[in-house]
């Protein structure tokens, strides 16, 4: 297919672009096959670039011959295009329609895309599940790496390589296997150096409404029990939720076959619930007309930060497990591909200060997100403003916003200890809606190996880890903190995330203004502090030199 | 050694004879944030506080709680293990006691109960802790602030607006200060007339001159007009102020209640301009809730604090039932149509609400906050203090409650002003020259007492009490203790600083002021805070800057060995360590760790503390 096809009006001049808190551009609209560009012609104005793929609906509207498009975008920003001329109008509208809901893979940006910058690492090669093992091996010899999953044939959303039990084999692994939602048997997630306890991952047990057990199962989860320790069964669903996975022939690990085992009910909504309080989230926050109550009340009904709230308490309790009670923790709701990791991921920024580096963090995204079978290119098709027609089974969700807003909290009450600032997450959740890069297609591993993403896109870690990006995107109060940190997670000691919420609502030049000073402040400080230093070496060097200059 | 508390009532009779304390030990005190844990102590009741110091020998933490600041004592039903006691205090900290013996939990109930609701001025901290110590520092600590010097400062007297003598000895208004500026074209009859037909003889009186624009704010009372009654005075008054500003054809009346209210005023003979009557005024309702409102709406925010456990949902719901945030950005939205009037419409505004000393002070206070860069400096706060509140006869021992008296004069008037100043903070970070602690502590000495500063009523009330001869004035103790209330990342030069601030008043940008009412408690983990860093980062810039100052000098003078040597050691012992992690003034914000395990509880998980706090820095992205 060509994009030429969808494109019938290709260009436009006399356009008129509004956004709030910024001045009008009057300028030249063009479409191209990825992007919507409007630029003014003049040198000092910036132009509008906006990906195709960023668009998550828009609106059109008519006064005479004037056409508006309202455009409405993931990344949660409202534009507004007066298009002089109706037909012109139509036309870009449904060529917009046409090519922000592209169904092929092989069509979005990143296939076309070529980078405008040196890759000095090529970020698909970063964070090899090789790489991260020999970190493991490094501190115990009871994990192996198995690729009983080489061909994706066990487990279709999990990686060719897992870390196991090094006692059990790969046919136990097969046969725990067939007994997890879609094959996702319990692998490791994190070792917890301190004191050796783990935290392991999987499905939903398949017990169904007969109470089916499966004994290899068992063995894998009891194989990373130390002697005479209990371990804790996280199920981030309630008990109510649980028993109902029974009758669609799901369920949870029963107390009679798995006597080492306590289990925890935790209340994480599905991710159809949390699409829906995203939705009524951005309303609230975009209607700028409501009083105090209204806004209130409005932000509560959205239930966003109950949300929020309920993540990071469950996330808490797993790392409570494991670093306080001396515990090895499997984590598990429905198909443990969405709440499950939210969990995992957020215990391993509490308990481990690498997660909380640039480095470390992305690793921990790779390693819990992607190689874990988050189905991003589902939970990310539509954001904030879709209204679900361009896909008939509803299954967007805001997913890895929620863990991005999570780890926003942590990072707003530990504001030293991360290494990166908040322009990472926000960059984060621009690039899981979309991107020129490669990293967030696909729904797992193998769909990724499919799609031979590795060799014909550019990884997104390939441009944050060039120096001048890392540095941009570094926390300058951070100061490397190696212990555990405990978040609050009193109502009142969560915040609306206004870095994404409220970003195109409200003029943020005072705050990045008080954001340039501390940067300032911090950056003067170590300026003087060389200079003094190097004084002090020169003033050292002058006092060495003194015997000579007596002599002579 | 136990002695019986009643004998405590009687010690401020005996303070100055060095008497044992009363004590009892084996106090728990139970900490309300985690699990019902509970350290083990004494209880000491002295003449001013009540303090308990831990058993263990390792800690002996102390906790002081000045009884000026106790809002309510409370005695649950004995349980088996002993009688508790809830001590709340006006800063909304609240400490539970157990103690062992049922007698002693009654004495102490008894003894709080009195000290701590003081029924004559004499009895307060202020006028009976050594208050007469040093003669000359305490006369030194009255003439820190000078607020003709403000006036002068923002120009006032000049061709427009003059001194009067009018209220010398107070004989027109009581409740206003002696010396006070009016249009140069207000004779003395008219003053008199105008007064006479205002609320309590509040007439309009210059408040605040903006020499940008020659508009300026002035303040006063509602009139007696009722349904037709009208004053030829008040009128000329009107006019006069009007006149006072070359500028513009009308001035502003902002009747600062709901119109509703106004007009229910009118039937008891009181209300609000005609303006059929008063020629070019325009009339603003902006709709302040009256105190009573405003001290339940507070009330609903505290209990609110003492939920345990609460969910996303209860806290919200809560917030938005007690309606707090919605009379912040009332308070906020009258101060911005006020600078907004004065600064950009060149238009004067005359400010009342009933009596004209709570909403008017609120909106007055403000609009000068918006408006003159000074007033968000330190000194400059406490001018404004001084002048739009404690001169004008804010009614601060009622307000606050300094003497048991009638609960129903109780309100948080000056509360919801720091609030909105700190909500001004939180949009402006580099704005203002204080920090948030400024604002808590200036709020604490409100209530607490230990200045004459807020005692009585009136600037009337406190010269009959011959405060500056008998008490020590706060702002010279603030001023000193400076350092640790200072915004790193405040400058003089910034643009934050320069003119008229425009905050954003959308309902989302007004937020829950968590350092005042969900103060850290006892066993909370200490939180990194990033005005607390840039603190310690710019002091130790400073430091560095006075080492290189050094250097350079003892650098070309080469020659001076001996001397340099000397002194170079003796400095880099004191000086940063070369790695940034380890330097010595930053250490110190490393996380400390948390409490022992117990402290976070399945059931309980949620009431850890909390933290952050400070400046929030952002930053756009492109």
């Amino acid at each position: 297919m060509e994009f030429a096809e969808l494109i019938k009006t290709p260009r436009v001049d006399g356009v008129v672009l509004r956004r709030p808190f910024q001045p009008t551009v009057e300028g030249t609209l063009c479409l191209t096959g990825h992007h919507l560009i409007l630029s003014s012609r003049q040198d000092n104005t910036e132009e509008l670039w906006l990906l195709h793929a960023n668009i998550d609906c828009i609106e059109k509207r008519f006064v005479g011959t004037l056409g508006t498009i309202i455009v409405k975008c993931k990344d949660l920003r409202v534009i507004q295009l007066d298009i002089p001329g109706m037909e012109e109008c139509l036309n870009i509208a449904s060529s917009i329609e046409a090519l922000s809901t592209l169904d092929s893979v092989s069509l979005m940006y990143p296939f076309f895309y070529r980078p405008m910058f040196e890759v000095i690492e090529d970020g698909w090669n970063s964070f090899l599940p090789e790489d991260s093992f020999k970190d493991l091996e490094s501190m115990t010899d009871e994990w192996r790496l198995s690729d009983v999953n080489q061909d994706y044939c066990v487990c279709a959303s999990y990686p060719p390589l897992v870390a196991v039990p090094k006692d059990v084999d790969d046919d136990t692994l097969r046969k725990a296997a067939a007994f997890r939602h879609a094959g996702r048997f319990p692998v490791l997630s994190y070792y917890h150096k301190k004191n050796g306890m783990v935290m392991m991952r999987s499905g939903q047990p398949l017990t169904g409404t007969n109470g089916r057990r499966c004994k290899e199962d068992e063995k894998l989860i009891n194989a990373t029990l130390r002697a005479g320790k209990r371990g804790y069964i996280i199920d981030t669903r309630t008990i109510a939720v649980a028993q109902q996975a029974k009758a669609r022939g799901g369920g949870f690990e029963s107390e009679a076959n798995y006597p080492q085992w306590r289990r925890i009910h935790k209340a994480i909504e599905r991710s159809s619930v949390l699409q829906e309080s995203l939705i009524k989230l951005v309303e609230a926050c975009n209607d700028q007309s409501h009083n105090m109550d209204r806004w209130l009340s409005k932000l509560e009904a959205s239930n966003w930060q109950t949300h929020v709230k309920e993540i990071l308490t469950t996330a808490c309790l797993a790392a409570q497990c494991i670093d306080r009670e001396g515990a090895s923790v499997l984590v598990h709701g429905t198909e443990g591909t969405d709440s499950t990791l939210q969990v995992t991921s957020l215990a391993q920024i509490i308990l481990d200060p690498t997660c909380r580096t640039i480095r470390g963090f992305q690793a921990l995204v790779e390693r819990e997100w992607l190689q874990a079978g988050h189905p991003f290119q589902q939970r990310c098709v539509q954001s904030a403003y879709g209204n679900g027609s361009s896909v008939k089974v509803r299954c967007e969700a805001p997913v890895f916003l929620l863990f991005l807003d999570c780890v926003w909290q942590i990072l707003r009450q530990f504001p030293c200890s991360f290494q990166f600032s908040e322009h990472f997450l926000v960059l984060l959740f621009e690039h899981a809606y979309a991107s020129q890069f490669g990293t967030f297609l696909g729904n797992s591993a193998a769909e990724r190996a499919k799609l031979k993403l590795s060799q014909k896109t550019v990884s997104l870690w390939s441009w944050v880890n060039r120096p001048q990006e890392a540095q941009r995107l570094s926390n300058p109060l951070y100061e490397a903190n190696s212990l555990v940190i405990w978040p609050s997670v009193a109502p009142q000691s969560l915040l609306l995330w206004e870095g994404v919420f409220l970003r195109w609502n409200r003029s943020s030049r005072c705050l990045d203004e008080a954001y340039e000073e501390m940067v300032h402040i911090i950056e003067y400080n170590k300026e003087l502090q060389n200079k003094v230093n190097s004084l002090r070496r020169q003033l050292a060097e002058l006092e060495t030199d003194d015997p000579l200059q007596h002599t002579e | 050694m136990r002695i019986t508390f009643r004998r405590v009532c009687d010690i401020f009779g005996t303070r100055k004879t060095n008497r044992t304390q009363p004590m009892v030990e084996n106090v728990r005190l139970i900490d309300r944030t985690v699990s019902r844990k509970a350290t083990v102590g004494t209880l000491y009741l002295s003449a001013t506080h009540t303090i308990f110091v831990e058993n263990n020998p390792e800690t002996r933490k102390e906790t002081w709680v000045l009884h000026s600041l106790v809002a309510s004592v409370e005695r649950p039903p004995t349980t088996p293990s002993g009688s508790h006691l809830v001590i709340r205090t006006k800063n909304f900290q609240v400490l539970e006691l157990l103690v062992p013996q049922e007698r002693d939990a009654t004495d102490i109930h008894a003894s709080l109960a009195r000290l701590s609701r003081p029924e004559k001025y004499s009895e307060l901290y202020c006028l009976s802790i050594n208050p007469t110590a040093n003669k000359e520092e305490r006369e030194e600590s009255w003439s820190f602030l000078d607020l003709q010097a403000d006036y002068r400062r923002m120009g006032v007297p000049n061709n427009l607006w003059v001194g009067t003598p009018a209220n010398s000895e107070y004989r027109v208004c009581d409740t206003y200060p002696s010396e006070l500026f009016v249009p140069k074209s207000a004779t003395p009859p008219v003053i008199v007339g105008s007064s006479k037909f205002r609320s309590r003889g509040r007439f309009p009186v210059l408040t605040y001159f903006h020499q940008d624009t020659l508009a300026s704010i002035c303040r006063c009372s509602q009139p007696l007009s009722g349904f037709s009654a009208r004053s030829q005075e008040d009128e000329q008054m009107m006019q006069a102020i009007m006149k006072a500003n070359p500028g513009s054809e009308y001035i502003y009346v902002v009747d600062t209640r709901p119109k509703l209210n106004a007009m229910a005023n009118r039937a008891a003979g009181k209300g609000y301009e005609n303006e059929d009557h008063y020629t070019n005024i325009k009339l603003q309702f902006i709709g302040i809730e009256n105190i009573h409102v405003m001290r339940n709406s507070q009330q609903k925010i505290i209990d609110m604090g003492e939920v345990k456990t609460p969910s996303m949902g209860d806290f919200l719901w809560g917030l938005e039932s007690s309606g707090w945030l919605k009379h912040i950005k009332a308070v906020l939205d009258a101060g911005v149509f006020i600078a907004k009037a004065v600064a950009e419409e060149g238009v004067s505004v005359v400010v009342h609400c009933s009596d004209g000393w709570d909403r008017t002070a609120q909106a007055c206070s403000l609009a000068s906050v918006l408006l003159d860069p000074y007033y968000r400096t330190m000194k400059g706060l406490m001018l404004l203090i001084e002048r739009d509140w404690v001169s004008f006869g804010h009614k601060f021992s009622h307000r606050y409650n300094h003497l048991d008296g009638d609960p129903k004069e109780v309100s948080p008037v000056i509360d919801q002003f720091v609030e909105c100043v700190w909500q001004l903070s939180e949009q402006f970070p580099c704005a203002f020259e204080f920090n948030e602690r400024f604002l808590i502590q200036l709020r604490r000495h409100v209530y607490s007492c230990q200045y004459g500063n807020f005692l009585g009523n009136s600037q009337k009330e406190r010269r009959d009490m011959r405060l500056r001869e008998r008490t020590y004035s706060l702002w010279p103790q603030l001023w000193k203790d400076r350092a640790q209330y200072v915004n790193p990342l405040y400058r003089a030069d910034h643009t934050q600083t320069q003119g008229m601030l425009r905050p954003n008043t959308t309902p989302y940008c007004f937020k829950m002021w968590k350092g005042m009412y969900n103060r850290l408690e006892k066993s909370a983990p200490p939180r990194h805070s990033p005005a607390d860093l840039l603190t310690a980062v710019r002091e130790e810039t400073q430091q560095l800057e006075q080492e290189l100052t050094n250097h350079q000098e003892v650098a070309p003078r080469g020659t001076a060995h001996s001397g340099t040597k000397q002194g170079i050691q003796t400095r880099s012992r004191n000086a940063p360590d070369e790695h940034p992690s380890l330097r010595p003034s930053l250490v110190l914000y490393v996380f400390t760790g948390l409490s022992p395990v117990d402290v976070y509880c399945w059931v309980l998980w949620g009431v850890g503390g909390g933290g952050g706090g400070g400046a929030t820095a952002k930053s756009k992205m492109s």
